[in-house]
């Protein structure tokens, strides 16, 4: 089954970081992923810029409305994801929380299962500007 | 991540919320500022246990209001403070309250906490080191190290600053939409004023080169509560691109990399990406202002993979806008050098000549000069040009960069007959 683990918290606090502190953190939460990627379980992971930068497109009555931030203004807020390939929902979890006990303060993830429609053309992580 | 150190990092991301919103209740900064300390030495003794609330900045403003009426109580009659673990227990119902009482003037209270370090009488340092004391919560030690001042020294100059706000009166009335609009065009530039300090100082001292990320996170805060705001994005835009190139600026021996010799490689991408993002937001708008172009003129440089890819012709273009919707004798000196890089030295000196007057004190114009002079094999005057220069260098980097030039120059010697 596929999963999809979108990672929520808290953006001020998560912006808040020093580069020290989002380093350490990122090399803490990039051990748990290798398992998984060796393992060939682990599909791209994204990491979302802030809200600010977000655009929202939304049906309107004629011509869908365009708007400036993200979809609803949340506590929480969306600030990335992991795509798994597991076989069990217990996987999932086990990796979620793996991700969790490195990950400071008040982060949560919510486990999606997902289909793949497209498997897609972009190849690596950095995008073409 | 210890406890401790996420706790602070929740503190700091709550502070201008929760303080803005005291500052409301209690429209006096002093005990604003008490009463939020107040609810973050709580915060310390009670998160740890009872984990972090879902809002932190609903508990504080609620903690604090709480010890803050009972200090204003306290000095007629000794009653207990209440015990935060009361509310604590409350867990998401905080949330809510804080929503009801609150949420409304969040946007407002945000803005005018800011908007009050940048009180017009106050010169531009201390509307820095207010903001940063205020706003961002820096310690004076911490703002005074960054200024190379004494600690005492620091102490009194935000005191005086304070008071010379508060004399001045803060208006606590919900602003209407012009008023709001103004505010917001001061607020950011005081933001930028504390970015530019971080900027140039930061060569030097690496306490000042924190004000960038401050900057930056104020500016973030900012577009969160107004999304909508072009210049906004542009001014958060230009801070990133800038800030992107920061650890190419300078060489290991601490000096000046001018932008075309620096390692595009190590320019900061993510920094860049999110830039770019945002300028593409704020162009949709089409209500272009100063920080929009500055930030597409600095998007040129980044978007080009080899100085030599710069886009020249629109570059000039750009800052053909900027002198239009903000025309100043800095701006067309910058045009000047985009105009060299197309029509040579000598176009960008006959554009530069009329400039004389108004820039004769500024390092960067006679720089620029000698540069262009050097270029167009004017030795004597590149020379002279350079001279000047050096006598205005803020700073030891800038002096060393302009003894490179001259030694590229060479011995000058009296023009061949």
């Amino acid at each position: 089954m596929l999963y999809a683990i979108l990672c929520y918290a808290h953006e001020e606090t998560v912006f808040a970081w020093s580069k020290e502190e989002e380093d350490a953190v990122m090399a803490r939460l990039i051990e748990v992923q290798t398992p998984y990627a060796q393992a060939g379980k682990l599909g791209p992971v994204g990491r979302l810029m802030p809200t600010t930068a977000a655009t929202t497109v939304r049906k309107g009555k004629e011509e869908p409305l365009v708007f400036d931030g993200p979809f609803a203004e949340t506590k929480e807020v969306l600030l990335g994801f992991y795509t798994l390939d597991v076989e069990t929902l217990e996987e999932a979890v086990a990796f979620s929380k793996a991700l969790s006990a490195v990950n400071p303060g008040s982060s949560s993830y919510e486990i999606r299962p997902f289909l793949v429609f497209h498997p897609g053309e972009i190849k690596h992580g950095e995008t073409k500007t | 991540m210890t406890d401790i150190a996420w706790i602070e990092l929740a503190l700091t991301a709550a502070r201008p919320q929760a303080l803005g919103a005291l500052l409301r209740y209690f429209r006096d900064l002093d005990t604003a500022e008490e009463a939020f300390q107040e609810a973050c030495l709580r915060a310390i003794r009670t998160w740890p246990d009872k984990g972090p609330p879902r809002d932190p900045a609903a508990w504080l403003i609620f903690v604090g209001r709480n010890s803050g009426i009972d200090v204003v109580r306290k000095r007629s009659k000794n009653d207990p403070l209440p015990e935060e673990e009361a509310f604590s227990d409350l867990s998401d119902a905080e949330g809510d309250m804080a929503d009801r009482l609150d949420n409304s003037h969040y946007r407002d209270d945000i803005l005018r906490l800011m908007f009050i370090c940048c009180h017009p009488d106050l010169p531009a340092t201390q509307q820095i080191a207010l903001a940063l004391r205020i706003v961002s919560g820096l310690s004076v030690a911490q703002i005074a190290r960054a200024f190379l001042v004494g600690d005492s020294a620091m102490e009194q100059r935000i005191t005086r600053a304070k008071a010379r706000v508060a004399k001045a009166g803060v208006p606590f009335e919900a602003p209407g939409p012009s008023e709001r609009a103004e505010r917001l065009g001061i607020v950011s530039s005081m933001i930028y004023l504390v970015f530019n300090e971080g900027y140039s100082a930061g060569i030097t001292n690496p306490d000042s080169a924190a004000f960038c990320d401050e900057a930056i996170r104020l500016a973030r805060l900012l577009l969160r509560i107004f999304p909508a705001e072009p210049e906004i994005m542009g001014l958060l835009a230009l801070m990133l691109l800038q800030h992107s190139r920061a650890r190419t600026r300078i060489d290991k021996d601490g000096q000046i990399v001018l932008l075309e010799d620096q390692d595009r490689s190590r320019w900061d991408s993510k920094l860049i990406n999110e830039a770019l993002a945002l300028l593409d937001k704020a162009i949709r708008h089409r209500k272009p202002g100063p920080y929009q172009v500055q930030a597409a003129i600095s998007a040129l440089h980044a978007r080009a993979p080899t100085p030599k890819d710069t886009d020249w012709k629109e570059i000039t273009m750009l800052y053909g806008l900027l002198e239009r919707i903000q025309p100043s004798p800095v701006v067309t000196l910058n045009k000047a050098v985009a105009v060299s890089k197309l029509e040579g030295p000598e176009a960008a000196l006959d554009m530069i000549a009329p400039l004389a007057d108004k820039l004769d004190g500024y390092f960067y114009f006679h720089g620029v000069k000698g540069g262009l002079m050097m270029q167009a094999g004017r030795r004597a005057e590149a020379r002279e040009a350079f001279d000047r220069a050096i006598a205005l260098a803020n700073s030891p980097a800038e002096c060393a960069h302009i003894r490179q030039q001259i030694d590229k120059l060479g011995a000058v010697t009296p023009p061949a007959v």
